[in-house]
């Protein structure tokens, strides 16, 4: 027998929640094993031990590991973080505006890079073997194995300092007009849009070109249809779920894997604020950034799934 | 041919076609694969290309589409439809002839349809994307062909997508799908191939009955004679590429001219006495049925058959109706939910893990593809050799002195001991593979469909193999075919299956002759015979009975 639709979907979804929960448990587990003192550490070594005991007492740290970890979901559910301990700033405030940030910048270039990618893919699947193949392939693989920060600097000196195209540091406030903000990320846009086009237009490409194997190629051919119609209208429809899964985990990768790029800018996302507390030994804001990353990653996969789902007519339409 | 020079639709003048193959471990190569191929075709008139695999026939009916599958070319003649040489006509001049002057109909429509689109943007899209019609008109003219041809509910069918439909139902659509945009000439590339031989008889009634009404002039593409005897008006022979004799269907089956074509004309009409019964039995399946893990109905129901040393039992029946669950019922691959086998006076395991290695050795098996069933990397030697080493522990020279008995047996001599599986044909592999049932000298071989890859004239030689070998060996077989020819060239006894029962069982002489039950006799009445009018009489037989209950 076969599942519907709605069962499948549930099923993932249901998943996605289990798998969630072991995330939030390792990551706790993770930073527990973390060698030190996390009191010591903000306190400094002048601290006496009254005053250590009192910081202890004061954010929980004296309680059994299985109460703080069920302590800390508790919130979570009810959109408490926690507190930041090296400056006391409630986390959920403060993650609030940078993930804005960071999903701002993800969007705009999840916007551009997505449809260009697909689109490249189909023009090299049509043009397989030929120089349009060959250049995009070639212009595509070398921006992807340049690693972010060499693409960023590179960029960022000719485009920011030397012509003065765009602005090289990417700075953005509370009360920025769209216009102005969408100008102030150009740059960390055209890195991110570079490093993540090459993936999905491979897969697009790989994924066109498996299908035009197949005999409803042939008779769409012979229906005199011209090869971008039967790419497009007849191979890309059976090419959506493996390009759908390489999508979402580019995706992913804009929102948890931006650290590199937001620091090259100086960009006030996630990535910074995960960088700066962790050198600060900031563990409620680790652990909360790592839960919100994770929680990234395992929802755009359960999409990349669902989608897939609903592009498959067999179960879409059962018999 | 009489037909004033204005009627003709399709001539074809000198056409030759070359491909470039890459054999295993040689340089590609160019090879010509239809040479000095001509021939006419009027309006409304219906051409029967007919050969065996390799004959060039498909690449001919595609060459009238200029179009070439792969690295196939076409380097040489004349193709004029309606007047115009297609060969000139460019890519754009080719776009604008496909799908509006000539269509195609693909042998297996299950593979020719996307799974992605519904039937109806499918049928229409050619007849769309020429602007030959409105959305209106078109979907108007796809339901009424849906309606001519046969299919259920036709206002409603075009809403469904092709995994939702039978594979019947997929050729006649796909057929619905080639005469919408009101073509010239259609194409049939084999369509009724890949179909049940109930089902096949309704297809091609159909397809006969829409190419009348329409007038299209049809190429109709068959390695079947007695399937293209009932629809063409006129039939080309062809052998490796080249043209063997051609002419009126009465004259081509009545009175062939070459040798070849008469070959092809007898094939199907060996005969093979019935041996008599009362020697031991051999297998004896009593009360089985059997079910797959998940699936909520018995696939074998309630099965009982014996075979007798030496004999041959035939299981015939139509693609789902059991007969390959029975074999793996019988060799252990799936345990029966109930019932015993016994096997030469002893109860069988139910499964596999349980069974003894002498009851691996006198049950052997040979599959319907040959190609899959031998290991690509090993030599002739090695396949056949392993059984013997494995029942026997036979080593050196030996086993190669039995392979080469073996290979005597099978009728393949020397030299072929050292070549690989890719290396041979179809029938050759097929030999192969009976040598290494036969290397276990087992007292049971089960046949799986062993001749339902092979050309006709091929497989006729592989049943007189089998047949020789059984004479020789006294081993019994157990022959699962869906073909009624087969089973009057190798059984003594048949059991017919239907939906997971054995509907009729018993001697081969009182299996196929009547009274028969309902489905024998719609199976026996549905292969078709090499004789003009046979199809419209079986239609007509078939409407007057149901009209009279």
């Amino acid at each position: 027998m076969r599942k519907s639709v709605p069962v499948l979907v549930a099923q993932r979804i249901a998943l996605g929640l289990v798998l969630l929960l072991a995330v939030s448990a390792v990551i706790f587990l993770g930073v527990e094993a973390l060698p030190g003192d996390v009191a010591q550490a903000i306190m400094g070594q002048s601290a006496t031990e009254q005053a250590l005991a009192n910081f202890r007492a004061e954010h929980g740290l004296d309680q059994p590991a299985l109460t703080r970890y069920l302590n800390w979901l508790w919130g979570i559910l009810h959109g408490d973080l926690g507190t930041a301990l090296s400056n006391g700033e409630d986390i959920a405030r403060a993650v609030g505006q940078r993930l804005g940030n960071t999903l701002f910048l993800a969007f705009w270039a999840a916007v551009i890079s997505v449809p260009l990618a697909i689109i490249l893919g189909l023009v090299a699947a049509r043009h397989a073997g030929r120089w349009p193949d060959r250049l995009i392939s070639a212009v595509t693989l070398t921006t992807i194995s340049l690693p972010e920060f060499v693409l960023g600097y590179v960029l960022l000196y000719y485009l920011g300092v030397k012509w003065q195209v765009f602005p090289p540091i990417a700075m953005v406030f509370p009360g920025m007009g769209l216009w102005e903000r969408l100008h102030a990320v150009i740059l960390p846009v055209l890195v991110l849009v570079l490093v993540v086009l090459a993936h999905m237009m491979r897969m697009t490409r790989a994924a066109i070109l498996n299908v035009m194997q197949s005999a409803y190629i042939e008779t769409a051919e012979l229906k005199g249809l011209s090869p971008m119609s039967v790419i497009w209208g007849h191979a890309f429809p059976n090419a959506i779920a493996p390009v759908v899964n390489v999508v979402m985990l580019n995706l992913a990768y804009l929102v948890v894997g931006v650290v590199v790029v937001e620091v090259v800018f100086v960009y006030p996302g996630m990535g910074q604020y995960l960088v700066d507390h962790v050198t600060k030994r900031d563990l409620p804001v680790v652990q909360a950034v790592g839960l919100i990353f994770a929680a990234v990653y395992i929802g755009l996969n359960i999409l990349a799934d669902v989608i897939s789902i609903l592009a498959n007519p067999r179960l879409r339409h059962p018999k | 041919m009489s037909d004033a020079a204005s009627d003709i639709l399709l001539d074809v003048r000198g056409l030759r076609i070359e491909a470039t193959v890459h054999p295993p471990g040689e340089r590609a190569r160019d090879v010509v694969i239809v040479d000095d191929v001509s021939f006419t075709l009027a309006r409304g008139r219906v051409l029967g290309l007919i050969g065996e695999s390799g004959a060039g026939k498909s690449t001919i009916g595609l060459a009238a589409m200029a179009y070439g599958r792969g690295g196939v070319r076409i380097t040489g003649g004349e193709i004029r439809l309606g007047g115009r040489d297609i060969l000139k006509a460019g890519a754009a001049g080719l776009r604008a002839l496909r799908g509006r002057e000539v269509t195609y109909v693909a042998q297996s429509a299950a593979a020719a349809f996307n799974p992605a689109r519904r039937l109806m943007d499918q049928v229409t899209e050619a007849t769309l994307r020429h602007g030959l019609a409105t959305r209106e008109q078109a979907e108007a003219r796809a339901i009424a062909l849906f309606g001519r041809l046969g299919l259920p509910d036709p206002e409603r069918f075009g809403e469904r997508y092709p995994h939702q439909v039978s594979g019947g139902q997929l050729q006649r659509a796909m057929t619905a799908m080639a005469l919408c945009p009101r073509p010239g000439l259609v194409v049939f590339d084999e369509p009724t191939t890949a179909l049940d031989v109930t089902t096949q008889i309704d297809v091609l009634a159909a397809i006969k009955e829409a190419i009348r009404d329409t007038g299209v002039a049809a190429l109709y593409i068959t390695h079947d004679l007695a399937v293209v005897a009932q629809i063409a008006d006129e039939i080309m022979v062809l052998r490796q590429g080249r043209m063997v004799e051609q002419g009126p269907t009465a004259r081509i089956i009545g009175a062939p001219r070459r040798e070849y074509t008469r070959a092809l004309v007898s094939v199907r009409s060996m005969e093979h006495p019935e041996k008599p019964a009362g020697g031991q039995v051999v297998l004896d399946v009593a009360n089985v049925s059997a079910r797959y893990a998940g699936l909520p109905r018995d696939v074998l129901r309630d099965v009982s058959v014996a075979i007798e040393a030496g004999h041959t039992l035939a299981v015939v029946g139509e693609s789902g109706s059991g007969k390959s669950t029975l074999a793996r019922a019988i060799t252990g691959l799936l345990p029966p939910s109930r019932g015993r086998i016994r096997f030469s006076g002893r109860v069988l395991s139910p499964d596999l893990a349980g069974r003894a290695r002498e009851d691996l050795r006198e049950l052997q098996m040979i599959y319907q593809m040959a190609d899959v069933a031998m290991n690509p990397r090993q030599t002739v030697a090695t396949i056949i050799g392993r059984p013997l080493e494995f029942y026997f522990g036979l080593k050196g020279g030996e086993r190669d002195a039995r392979v080469q008995e073996l290979l005597d047996a099978i009728e393949m001599g020397r030299g072929f001991a050292d070549r690989y599986p890719a290396e041979l044909s179809g029938g050759q592999k097929q030999r192969v593979c009976i040598a290494r049932a036969l290397a276990a000298k087992p007292k049971l071989i089960i046949c799986d469909e062993v001749t339902s890859a092979l050309d006709p004239l091929v497989a006729e030689g592989i049943l007189r193999l089998l047949l020789d070998l059984q004479a020789q060996e006294g081993v019994a077989y157990l022959f699962i075919t869906h073909d009624i020819a087969t089973v009057r060239a190798i059984a003594d006894s048949i059991a017919v299956m239907h939906r997971g029962a054995v509907v009729r069982y018993g001697p081969k002489s009182r299996v196929l002759s009547p009274p028969f039950d309902d489905y024998t006799d719609l199976l026996l009445s549905s292969v078709p015979e090499m004789r003009q009018g046979w199809l419209e009489e079986v239609i007509r037989h078939r409407k007057m009975e149901s009209a009279g209950n």
